[in-house]
């Protein structure tokens, strides 16, 4: 169905190919997912397979790529639309229409089909993915899954042959995630219909594949099996994988069905062990740097916290989890001030924040919003930093030092945009640490973000909480909550749910236990490390 | 006699809609008689109440009114300010000031009488109804729908302008973001140095967002077009820019009106035929089909006639009884009536009933949201989560 022979890529300006000698033959009725760091060309890779690279990109495109017989070199993508069907990573950006029915016969319109044609497939499209309820609703109002099932469906009613999706899971919270992840495989098994797929979160999406195409990235060759092949060399790999690995499983288990099958012994090792201890942090309230009580935040009607009661002490790492609109971002906010409470009470250590001037606030609060590019302005990384010195009133290199500890090695001259995820959240950090505040928010700080990125990400948190700071994520990212967080807060519809202990939290929840926690279930072991060091010291 | 059931919920095409208020509009913006433009007010108020849906373009209306206030405040207080002395009792004597001769050498403050205020309060008030009228269409029919239903040719025109439009908001909403954003480095997020500062990085927002809308448009069919053969082009050039300057010309004639007849309403009549079939040439390289285009039947005839009917009452009005339309507004007690005006401005208010009921856009919902929330209670609300099997194995 598509075929790529020996494809290249080389964007304007840029010295080095961002995809090359890629050789790839995907059969019709399969789900091929394609992994690799960032930046190793998924997008790219992706974009290739209805001509937007180079026909919209710019940039030189060597070797063939033919989908369905068709050669994408010559036709701009418009004249693809009948074949391949793309949806971008947020969905929201390529809305055009303003109601669901219409957002599913846009394409139709484009193609010219005959009315009665789009009344059927608008019909049809909506019962496929579980949309009639929503077929008047304004795109505005939808949930994140529901916004995605909506993007998926406004391409499906041209009836491609190849769906090409960037990262679709990777903004959603897990049942969300899962909502879109059956409908792909329903359209595979039921439809045939051939998927491409780039996603970060693996173990969300590996037991799902037929193939992956792995991209190393730095021009290396890349590397194409069935997950089990690929999985058992991979350098990126999910939870279960790695656990395969270390308990020396073969051939690796791709779902929970399979690792928990193989994993009675693994449980019956662990269960004569003692359990994992994670760093608690006593609370006692001379140590709450972060509070909020009673606290009730709306925007117009609509409500986005009611009655929240939380405090957070120094050196705790608390993950404050649940679904996309329970109202953990509005939380962040509240507490750097920049959304007034409605009523109760929110101090940042011992201050109100909302009647803090912008230069005591950065002093008390640092918070790494959903988009850290908004906090970055300037046209290099070193005058970003000299900027974030200039405001805190320090002397110059402090941030450059910071930033120099993060992420070792990054050039002083490059354009903040131009940076990977993972490189422009460090810079975000160094700035934001840099008039060493107690308190360190962080709004989904893993979306984007590879595994060795992440892992990064987990150290560093952890140094931050060890100096005596107040770590807050708001994060659907389960395998990082494991990791790091010392307590978890799931809020819904605006009220704190629960408030525990990660591993009492997590373990037993269907939608936020890490993959580990599901294998090795009842015990409390939540992520490969912490099983490799408790099987390393029974040893 | 067997009561028919009401008809099934639609949304009336949205032309209809439009074509009503603009009817009603000159039936405000004709008279300053404060009893018919309260009247047109209430129709208007009463119509959207009845006929709007919930989509959110449908909360306008309250918009447009609050825009209507500020109108008439500012004539009042221009009025007071700057207006000239009128007969009448007055109310209030501010004290004078005299302008220096280079502003003309008016005068700031002094009497203001009962009538020049209610003079100014009428004049708002037209204002207001007129801004009314505008929002009650904006309310009932939505503004992008009305730009798909422009001729094929015009679509890609049409197209623009829709994204322009939903780009408004969400250029307000990157402000937001940006603005907090500075305030969580430490930088001023007040004052005019903070909105230059902010205009980098929003219009960059604004510039990459329209570029992933291309990119998706384009994907998906966006700009299709059927080879049209050289000649057709051509002719499709030539009648368009006869038909522009055809229309230029009958317009012109026809408002300047001491030309030849003959160049006022013939050629601008000419011109528009013209125009008409080049559009319509243009059309044939238009591959795009309608989705479920609004059907156009008794309901749209019978709310476009009702508007109609408001603007021709008024102009029967200003015919048969001079001085009706323009009355002195006080007291307001002794302003006239007129019978005509009235009638069909009142005439304008049958669609509330005449037509189907909207259809309501979240009508389908899975969960019902404003239901009577009890007292939070989190011991009580916390699902099976946290009394998970591990949490005694852990303890």
């Amino acid at each position: 169905m598509i075929e790529l022979d020996g494809v290249g890529v080389t964007y304007h300006g840029s010295s080095t190919p961002a995809l090359s000698g890629v050789d790839l033959r995907i059969e019709e009725g399969e789900l091929c997912l394609v992994v690799g760091r960032t930046g190793s060309g998924k997008s790219t890779l992706l974009r290739t397979i209805n001509g937007l690279v180079p026909h919209f990109t710019g940039g030189t495109l060597h070797g063939r790529v033919t989908v369905d017989g068709r050669d994408t070199a010559t036709p701009p993508p418009r004249e693809l639309a009948d074949v391949v069907g793309v949806v971008g990573q947020d969905p929201r950006a390529g809305f055009v229409t303003d109601v669901v029915e219409e957002e599913l016969a846009y394409g139709m319109e484009s193609l010219g089909l005959a009315p009665e044609v789009m009344r059927r497939r608008v019909e049809e499209t909506l019962d496929l993915l579980g949309l009639a309820d929503l077929r008047t609703r304004p795109l505005d109002t939808l949930s994140g899954g529901e916004r995605q099932r909506v993007a998926i469906g406004s391409v499906l009613t041209t009836h491609p042959r190849v769906l090409v999706l960037d990262e679709p899971t990777s903004a959603l919270d897990p049942p969300a995630a899962e909502e879109v992840l059956a409908t792909l495989h329903r359209l595979v098994h039921d439809l045939g219909l051939t998927v491409l797929l780039a996603e970060h979160r693996l173990e969300r999406v590996v037991p799902f594949a037929d193939r992956i195409v792995h991209l190393p990235g730095d021009g290396a060759a890349i590397e194409v099996g069935s997950p089990a092949e690929v999985m058992a060399t991979s350098p990126i790999a999910p939870p279960i994988v790695e656990l395969g690995r270390l308990a020396g499983w073969s051939p690796l288990p791709l779902t929970i069905r399979d690792a928990r099958r193989r994993a009675a012994g693994l449980r019956r090792d662990l269960s004569e062990l003692p359990v994992p201890t994670r760093a608690v942090v006593p609370v006692s309230d001379a140590r709450q740097v972060l509070r909020a009580a009673r606290l009730a935040v709306s925007y117009g009607r609509t409500v986005a916290l009611r009655e929240v009661d939380l405090s957070v002490a120094g050196g705790e790492v608390v993950a404050v989890m649940g679904r996309n609109g329970a109202g953990k971002s509005t939380l962040l906010r509240a507490w750097t001030g920049l959304l007034a409470p409605d009523r109760g009470l929110v101090t940042v250590a011992g201050h109100d924040p909302v009647r803090l001037s912008p230069a005591e606030l950065v002093r008390q609060v640092a918070l790494v919003p959903q988009e850290p590019a908004d906090l970055l302005y300037a046209e290099t990384v070193a005058a970003e930093c000299d900027a974030a010195d200039h405001d805190a009133g320090l002397p110059s290199g402090r941030c450059a030092a910071l930033l120099e500890g993060l992420v070792p090695g990054l050039a002083p001259d490059r354009h903040p945009r131009d940076l990977s995820e993972g490189q422009r959240l460090a810079l975000v950090l160094a700035i934001q640490l840099v008039s060493d505040p107690p308190v360190v928010l962080l709004d989904e700080p893993t979306r984007g973000l590879d595994y060795a990125a992440k892992r990064r990400l987990v150290t560093l948190l952890r140094q931050l909480a060890a100096e005596g700071r107040a770590v807050v994520l708001a994060t659907h990212d389960v395998e990082l909550v494991a990791a790091v967080a010392s307590r978890t807060v799931v809020l819904a519809d605006g009220e704190v749910v629960v408030d525990g202990p990660t591993s009492e939290v997590v373990v037993g929840s269907p939608a936020f236990a890490p993959q580990i926690a599901k294998v090795v279930a009842p015990l409390p072991w939540l992520t490969v490390d912490e099983v490799s060091a408790s099987l390393e010291v029974a040893s | 006699m067997t009561r028919r059931p009401p008809p099934p919920p639609r949304a009336l095409h949205p032309g209809a809609w439009w074509l009503w208020a603009l009817g009603l509009a000159p039936a405000a913006s004709r008279t300053t008689n404060p009893w018919l433009l309260l009247l047109v007010l209430a129709v208007a108020g009463h119509v959207v109440t009845a006929r709007r849906s919930d989509a959110p373009w449908a909360r306008s209306f309250v918009v447009f009114l609050k825009l209507g206030l500020i109108v008439i405040a500012i004539r009042v207080v221009a009025q007071t300010l700057f207006g000239t002395p009128a007969p009448g009792s007055v109310l209030v004597d501010l004290p004078e000031v005299g302008l220096p001769a280079w502003a003309a050498g008016g005068t700031l403050g002094g009497p203001i009488t009962d009538t020049a205020l209610a003079g100014a309060l009428v004049d708002g008030l037209r204002l207001a109804t007129m801004l009314a009228c505008i929002g009650a269409a904006n309310a009932l029919a939505n503004p992008k729908r009305l730009l798909a239903t422009v001729p094929a040719a015009l679509y890609e025109v049409g197209v623009a302008v829709v994204v322009a439009l939903s780009f408004a908001p969400s250029m307000v909403a990157s402000v937001q973001r940006i603005r907090a954003a500075r305030r969580l480095r430490g930088r001023p997020d007040r004052g005019l140095r903070s909105i230059v500062t902010v205009a980098m990085p929003v219009l960059e927002d604004a510039l990459e967002r329209s570029l992933a809308l291309a990119a998706a448009m384009d994907s998906r069919g966006y700009g299709r077009r059927a080879t049209v053969p050289a000649r057709t082009r051509r002719l499709t050039t030539t009648l368009t820019l006869l038909g522009l300057g055809g229309t230029l010309v009958g317009l012109y004639g026809l408002l300047d009106g001491t030309g030849p007849a003959a160049l006022g309403l013939p050629t601008l009549l000419l011109g528009i035929v013209v125009a008409a079939a080049s559009l319509r040439s243009a059309g044939a390289g238009v591959t795009r089909t309608r989705y479920r285009p609004d059907p156009w039947s008794g309901p749209e005839w019978l709310t476009t006639a009702a508007g109609v009917a408001a603007a021709a009452g008024t102009i029967v009005t200003s015919l048969t009884v001079p001085g009706a339309l323009d009355p002195a507004p006080w007291p307001l007690l002794a302003v006239p009536l007129p019978a005509a005006a009235t009638v069909g401005i009142l005439v304008a208010l049958l669609p509330a009933w005449l037509t189907p009921p909207p259809l309501m856009m979240t009508a389908v919902r899975r969960q019902p949201r404003r239901q009577p929330r009890r007292q939070p209670d989190p011991a009580v609300e916390a699902p099976a989560t946290s009394v998970s099997p591990s949490s005694e194995v852990a303890a």
